[in-house]
């Protein structure tokens, strides 16, 4: 075959790539007419039932109640989240409860807070799942522009343990939780975790620290609360989604530290309050600011919140660790669902503002069960102000039912 | 010296030979164990995926999706259905490419063209399958798609394919007697139908079961749907949204903490090696057969 | 497995003599069959551009200390691959050092002790542990063989090996059963079948006159084959031993469930957890959220895949060399 008969198939190869590799469609979404929230004389021509729509303009008076029930015609029927393993056992039962309600299938992949923050920041999913709040850096890193920070819950990290001979609840302050994840206490009858818990004399065994292999938003929390008490933490470690752990062996996501610690005698982590519960293993109580060793519940959670209330800047990016108060549990954290302020997908921005409503309002009912706590009022205020300014081509994405 | 004298005087075999024969008897007793072992460790697998994942074979685990944990039935449907959409897609994309090129290798391949092709396919099979994963992340779902897509997990699958697929047709084309070539071209059959008309459908069987062993190992892979497809727990017709694969529902099931689920990572893990291992196993061994037949 | 043991030159196209002929039907066909394959080294260069573009920032600024610092701090925006790059070799190594022998012995097996009729049912069962997909192995490994480790093996092993001089820095330490050392018994499982495989082609590469002689000269069965066999075999034994650590290297899932995922010390003790350069892109890629983080990963693929392509290469260059022609025996 000629030299030039040889070279044309080469570039036709080249191009039949190069089109192979055009920008990939959107799932076609029925968009008869955009959903139009906030005009009543647009009212008839898309939806599909006369139920009334609250109008989205006046932000501060819900008098009627908006309640996100029964599905949209112009809303996209599948959303993709990723995230936060922290509420993962909530999201699952939210998400599998959500289609009966909507019809709109959320697929939610908990791969870690770092995962969530990477996936909104470059687009490659619909919304993301963080209990770390996003640093000034990330937010500027985010492709489509301003990001808000919706709060769903409020949980509590745990130290979880697996000591089968010791009976009593374990004890724990910032100071020996800090020893143990440096390294500096290494056996379980260390002096430092004798002087609260004197069941632990004879358990002179090593102690195998678990933490988190992947980028996760409990870390942040976890390191958050050691950053706090300890400068020395502060210092060598840092706080963040993934940090250059001194010592242990690394398990991925909350289930993943969960397993490990209950495969391996001896063994310390930490995690969110429910995967304890929920597998029988024993976590310990931790001392608080005000000196007392609480543990961890939904009231010592909602306590802590209740406690920092003074604290919560307008952006929602707020922490609730080692918080005053009597009652206040000091490893709580909040966490929070990640949107775009501007989405140009209108049917998707239909649904993700229903999605966020739904969760703020109606999903609560969930968390209580699944020993989550549910998000106070005045944050949730702010969380609808946000869910209202989504905007979907210049125009309010809510469509307020 | 290797011949020592076996017998001595008085017809009693010399020390030498005894430690000979010591010596021969102990490596052919290793040998044996060697083998022995290696098929007791391939029973052992087996056998614990058949004890554990046995009980949780049910008719909901084959029809419905996951369920949070702790709710009773669920099952692996959308990650059964998930791997055979992409396997679907990785095989449009990969028995073309992998066929084609494996005719240019065999009937055309002369000149450093053909060595410069076979020599990447010898490279990109030994590539591991997450550097694929990185590269379809960085092409498509970061680029082109904008998601995670089902698209992308079948073109990682793809990639992974076309190796194997390229070098087992080959040798099957290769096997394929010139003489039978030779014939129709005397004939006057022109070159290319030849290769479509006579040599490709004597080596048919061998392409196929080729097919079925590519497409049995890609169904198998993990780490680069992870970066690809990320998963899905509801059934997804569309290949431009995250899809659920077999391997990755029985990822995130097995290191989780809650017994139900590690059960159930267990059955996943059943109907993936039935699915595919045995698919796999069978197709080796039949090409085995009949390339030593030949 | 065969197509291993050939080397390029010994696969000259059939009909090149015949050419092509005239016919327009004959180069539209070559040439649509020739553009698509094609396609192939295209794809291989187009893997290596884009992670090689991904990965500078991070090459860039950190250098050749890249591969040899063991920091790897998100925080402080440093990242060294050194420990990853451990990790990889010590469970690969451990992986070739249980799997070679037994794989050898296989082979030996297969090709010259088992019974005609054994043969294949044989191979069958061995090729069977290449078909179990890798998650299975990381599966059976987290919840079998791990707990093994930890509850029987690994004390026995720190209190027989423990206290020697040199060796016993290798097994001390907290043996949890999530570190190198139950990685690399996964790998070698693994790996197997590759080693097993491709020796035995080899093994029955080597011509019949050459065991023929030295059993005429009455040499025992295993002197036979210590003496003739395997010395013809051996640069393409060790090349089935590279492509079986080469298999080892990239080896994503099985390895991640039971190395423990802890990063960055590079210590003695086989009982430490671990990353695996493979393990550590599998974990990390999904959440590097800041440029150099998200770099120094591609980086480490990047590594990897050098890595793996020079074995690959050098262990084809071995296995061919065996099957090129006679050699003299030792």
């Amino acid at each position: 075959m000629s030299f030039r008969t040889r070279s044309v198939a080469f570039v036709s190869a080249l191009v039949l790539l190069a089109t192979a590799c055009g920008p990939g469609t959107q799932p076609p979404a029925p968009t008869s007419a955009p959903a139009a929230p906030a005009k009543p004389t647009t009212a008839a021509a898309a939806a599909p039932t006369t139920a009334p729509a609250a109008p989205a303009t006046t932000a501060a008076a819900p008098a009627v109640a908006i309640s996100v029930s029964g599905p949209l015609a112009d809303e996209a029927k599948s959303l993709n989240g990723a995230g936060a393993t922290f509420p993962a056992p909530l999201y699952q039962k939210w998400f599998s409860e959500y289609v009966n309600v909507t019809q709109v299938q959320v697929n939610y992949q908990a791969i870690g807070s770092g995962g969530g923050i990477k996936g909104i920041q470059d687009q490659t999913v619909d919304f993301g799942a963080s209990d770390a709040p996003m640093t000034d850096e990330q937010l500027a890193g985010a492709k489509g522009g301003e990001l808000y920070h919706i709060p769903t819950a409020l949980g509590a990290i745990v130290p979880t343990y697996n000591l089968p001979t010791v009976k009593s609840k374990l004890k724990f302050t910032g100071e020996t939780l800090e020893g143990i994840f440096l390294g500096t206490i290494q056996k379980w009858n260390d002096p430092k975790l004798l002087a609260d818990n004197p069941d632990l004399a004879n358990l002179n065994e090593d102690i195998v620290v678990v933490h988190r292999s992947d980028g996760s938003g409990t870390t942040f929390g976890f390191t958050d609360y050691l950053s706090t008490v300890s400068p020395e933490w502060q210092q060598k470690v840092g706080k963040a989604t993934s940090v250059n752990w001194p010592t242990g062996l690394g398990g991925s996501g909350n289930s993943g530290v969960a397993g490990e610690v209950q495969q391996n005698p001896n063994s310390i982590g930490y995690v969110e309050l429910i995967y304890a519960v929920q597998n029988n293993m024993g976590y310990g109580m931790v001392k608080n600011k005000a000196g007392k060793f609480i543990e961890p519940s939904l009231d010592s959670v909602t306590g802590a919140a209740a406690a920092s209330a003074g604290n919560i800047p307008a952006d929602l990016r707020f922490s609730i660790v080692d918080a005053p108060g009597d009652g206040s549990y000091p490893i709580s954290t909040a966490t929070w669902l990640l949107l775009y302020k501007n989405i140009p997908d209108q049917p998707k921005a239909v649904a993700l503002t229903r999605l966020a409503w739904w969760a703020t309002h109606e999903a609560q009912k969930f968390n209580k069960d699944l020993a989550y706590a549910t998000v106070p009022e005045a944050l949730n205020a702010k969380s609808e102000q946000f869910i209202k300014q989504i905007t979907s081509n210049d125009k309010p994405a809510f469509p307020g039912r | 010296m290797i011949a020592s004298r076996s017998v001595g005087l008085a017809g009693v075999p010399t020390r030498g030979w005894l430690r000979r024969r010591t010596t021969n008897g102990l490596a052919a007793g290793l040998v044996v164990l060697s083998a022995a072992g290696a098929v007791a460790v391939l029973l052992i697998i087996l056998g614990h995926v058949l004890v554990q994942g046995l009980p949780s074979l049910n008719p909901a685990f084959f029809t419905e999706r996951p369920l949070p944990p702790g709710e009773a039935g669920g099952g692996v449907a959308p990650a059964i259905l998930g791997t055979l959409e992409m396997l679907a897609v990785a095989g449009v994309i990969g028995i073309p490419v992998g066929v084609a090129t494996a005719i240019y290798l065999s009937e055309y391949g002369r000149g450093s063209l053909a060595r410069v092709i076979s020599f990447t396919i010898d490279l990109i099979a030994g590539l591991p399958s997450i550097v694929i994963g990185v590269f379809v992340w960085a092409w498509l779902v970061r680029n082109v798609v904008g998601q995670y897509s089902g698209l992308a997990g079948g073109v990682a699958l793809a990639i992974i394919m076309i190796p194997i697929l390229t070098r087992t047709v080959e040798e099957t084309l290769r096997i394929v007697p010139d003489p039978l070539r030779e014939a129709s071209l005397a004939l006057g059959i022109p070159r290319w139908k030849t290769i479509l008309r006579v040599v490709l459908p004597t080596a048919q069987a061998g392409v196929i079961t080729a097919v079925v062993l590519s497409l049995a190992r890609a169904g198998g892979e993990t780490a680069p749907l992870l970066l690809t497809a990320l998963g899905n727990q509801f059934f997804n017709l569309d290949l431009l949204q995250p899809t659920a694969a077999l391997p990755i529902q029985i990822y995130n099931y097995a290191r989780s903490p809650y017994p139900d689920w590690q059960a159930k990572a267990w059955g996943g893990a059943l109907v993936l090696i039935t699915l595919i291992g045995v698919l796999s196993a069978l197709t080796r061994w039949t090409i085995a057969r009949r390339s030593r037949a030949h | 497995m065969a197509s291993l043991v050939r080397a390029p030159a010994d696969r000259a196209a059939p009909l090149g003599v015949l050419g092509s002929g005239g016919n327009r039907g004959d180069r539209v066909f070559e040439a649509v069959v020739s553009a698509i394959a094609a396609c192939v080294p295209l794809l291989l260069i187009g893997i290596i551009v884009l992670l090689l573009l991904d990965a500078l920032p991070a090459f860039l600024r950190f250098g050749g200390a890249f591969l040899t610092q063991t920091t790897w701090d998100p925080v402080q925006e440093k990242f060294g691959a050194a420990a990853y790059m451990y990790g990889t070799v010590v469970t690969s190594l451990i992986a070739l050092l249980l799997a070679a022998p037994v794989g050898v012995g296989c082979a030996l097996f297969i090709a010259e002790y088992a019974p005609l009729w054994m043969r294949a049912p044989v191979s069958f069962l061995i090729e069977l542990l290449a078909a179990i997909p890798s998650i299975i192995y990381g599966l059976w490994g987290f919840f079998i063989l791990a707990p093994l480790m930890r509850g029987a093996i690994e004390p026995f092993l720190k209190s027989a090996v423990g206290p020697l001089p040199v060796v016993g820095a290798l097994f001390s330490g907290p043996a949890v059963g999530r570190d190198l050392l139950v990685a690399g018994v996964i790998l070698s499982i693994m790996i197997l079948p590759t080693i097993t495989a491709v020796s035995r082609e080899i093994l029955r590469a080597v011509p019949d006159t050459q065991r023929e002689g030295m059993l005429a000269l009455g040499a025992t069965k295993w002197e036979t084959i210590r003496k003739a066999v395997l010395p013809y075999a051996r640069s393409g034994i060790v090349g089935a031993a590279i492509l079986g650590l080469a298999r080892a290297l990239g080896e994503t899932m099985a390895v991640t469930m039971v190395i423990g995922n802890s990063s960055t010390q590079i210590r003695a003790s086989l009982f430490t957890p671990g990353y695996t350069m493979a393990s550590a892109i599998a974990n990390q890629f999904t959440e590097a959220d800041k440029e150099i983080y998200f770099s120094a990963i591609v980086a480490v693929a990047l590594v990897l895949l050098a890595v793996a392509a020079a074995m690959n290469i050098l262990a084809r260059l071995l296995v061919w060399s065996v099957a090129r022609g006679p050699r003299p025996t030792a």
